[in-house]
């Protein structure tokens, strides 16, 4: 038997890139609390088209907690309460009959609103263009021995490689700083042999796509690495920092 | 096809100058601690110390580098705050903290570098270029500074400040000193907790003996 709360919503309404937003009240009366996040928001807006309403626009896709697409600022916090949990599997059953819950978009500069808690993270990508990437021609896969890799490399390239891109991290920075993103990117590949050959040459090109961008500095204060859907930790960053400073030693 | 981007305006250049020099800082604290600590032994110790570090002519090749180094630091940091700034142009309406990041040592960096800016800039009016005193030691004529500390330290609301400066330069090398390490790329299971523990112990030191010799000196009046 699944309970039902009920919960009142205040949530950003933001037309298009230029306009400003403002927030909106909302209330939801008959809340399963085996929704998730996502399903809850599907009912709201179900709910705002029937009264002939615009629909809260929100970015989602898997919803298994795998794509990156999900965002939201969930009272105060990425993805919302829950430890690494994004927000498509967050449940309703983490808040109380009565809560208030107020979901805002990410904010940065490098993320720019498009329209009411949908954030442009193109950012990312431009990221990842700069050096997120391995040069070597394709043909026949090679035999599996041929490139011995450690375990523990092996499995903390895994670790970064579950990075999937959503954006907590520069959401929940107090800098809004990409450093724990572009850091997971630089060790997934640096980690292994077929990802040393560029090694250098990556962690000068996404650290100085990354400033381009306009994020923050990093201060070490960890909130990106306690708002990591998946636990991706700081002894990455400081990995890319030692890349980085050798490799501008080096070229 | 390597983007050409100068180390010193990079954003993980910025931070390991900053670590660089912060602990370069961390350094002179606590050797100034231990030369300070003569006060304890009586005046002519602390003032044979003072005027044989003063009056070596390569102090000035010291006073130059701690100089440049505390400058460097101060510069860096506004500069690094306005970008950090404006890399959230909007502020959240509510932002919660996990509790398992941010700490109050992290969080207040900013503010307890702007007391220490204050204090360290009272601190040369008073003693460096405070009040000379003359006193002869084995025949030759030096500066008294032990004179110049005990008295500054009659007021009480001098060792009241003093502490509180000193309490704010615990916790900011509190969360300095590790953070440093990270910032340089020194992270690893095995010796990381160990770092954040010395960083702690250091901010309790220098908190400690600094506020001590404050303490001592009022009640040598």
């Amino acid at each position: 038997m699944s309970k039902t709360i009920k919960v009142k919503l205040k949530i950003w309404r933001q037309k298009n890139r230029s306009e400003s937003g403002h927030f909106e009240d909302y209330q939801l009366d008959t809340v399963s609390t085996d929704m998730s996040f996502l399903e809850m928001l599907d009912t709201l807006n179900e709910k705002l088209v029937i009264d002939n309403k615009e629909p809260v626009a929100f970015d989602h896709d898997c919803r298994e907690g795998i794509c990156g697409m999900c965002s939201l600022m969930i009272n105060g916090q990425a993805h919302g309460p829950e430890k690494e949990t994004t927000t498509c599997q967050l449940h309703m059953r983490s808040f109380k009959d009565g809560d208030t819950i107020i979901i805002e978009p990410w904010r940065s500069k490098a993320f720019p609103v498009v329209k009411d808690l949908m954030t442009d993270r193109s950012a990312f990508d431009r990221v990842i263009e700069a050096g997120g990437y391995i040069s070597v021609n394709t043909g026949n896969a090679q035999d599996a021995n041929t490139l011995p890799i450690s375990k523990e490399n092996a499995d903390l390239a895994m670790d970064a490689a579950t990075c999937i891109g959503c954006g907590a991290c520069v959401a929940s920075c107090p800098n809004a700083s990409a450093m724990l993103f572009t850091a997971a990117k630089v060790s997934q590949l640096s980690l292994l042999p077929q990802g040393q050959v560029e090694a250098d040459e990556r962690a000068q090109n996404m650290v100085a796509a990354m400033d381009s961008e306009g994020f923050g500095n990093c201060s070490n204060h960890a909130e990106c690495e306690a708002s990591c859907p998946k636990g991706i930790n700081l002894s990455h960053i400081a990995r890319m920092n030692r890349d980085f400073l050798s490799s501008k030693i080096r070229k | 096809m390597s983007r050409s981007q100068n180390y010193f305006f990079s954003s993980v250049g910025k931070k390991q100058i900053m670590s660089l020099t912060g602990l370069g800082l961390v350094g002179f604290t606590a050797s100034h601690l231990l030369g300070n600590l003569l006060i304890l032994v009586g005046a002519d110790a602390f003032n044979k110390y003072a005027h044989t570090l003063t009056s070596n002519p390569l102090i000035y090749v010291a006073e130059a580098i701690l100089l440049a180094m505390f400058l460097t630091h101060l510069f860096l940091a506004i500069f690094l705050k306005i970008q950090n700034k404006m890399a959230r142009p909007t502020n959240y309406f509510v932002k919660v903290k996990t509790g398992r990041g941010e700490t109050f040592a992290s969080a207040t960096m900013p503010y307890t570098g702007i007391i220490l800016l204050i204090f360290i800039i009272l601190h040369l009016i008073n003693f460096k270029y405070g009040t000379y005193y003359p006193t002869t030691l084995e025949g030759e004529e030096i500066r008294n500074l032990y004179q110049t500390v005990i008295e500054y330290f009659s007021n009480p609301w001098y060792v009241v400040w003093y502490v509180f400066a000193m309490v704010s330069l615990g916790i900011h090398t509190s969360h300095g000193f590790h953070s440093a390490f990270q910032s340089l790329g020194f992270n690893h299971d095995k010796y990381t907790p160990h770092i954040k523990l010395a960083a702690c112990a250091y901010g309790v030191i220098v908190t400690l003996g600094f506020s001590v010799l404050a303490i001592y000196s009022y009640f040598q009046n």
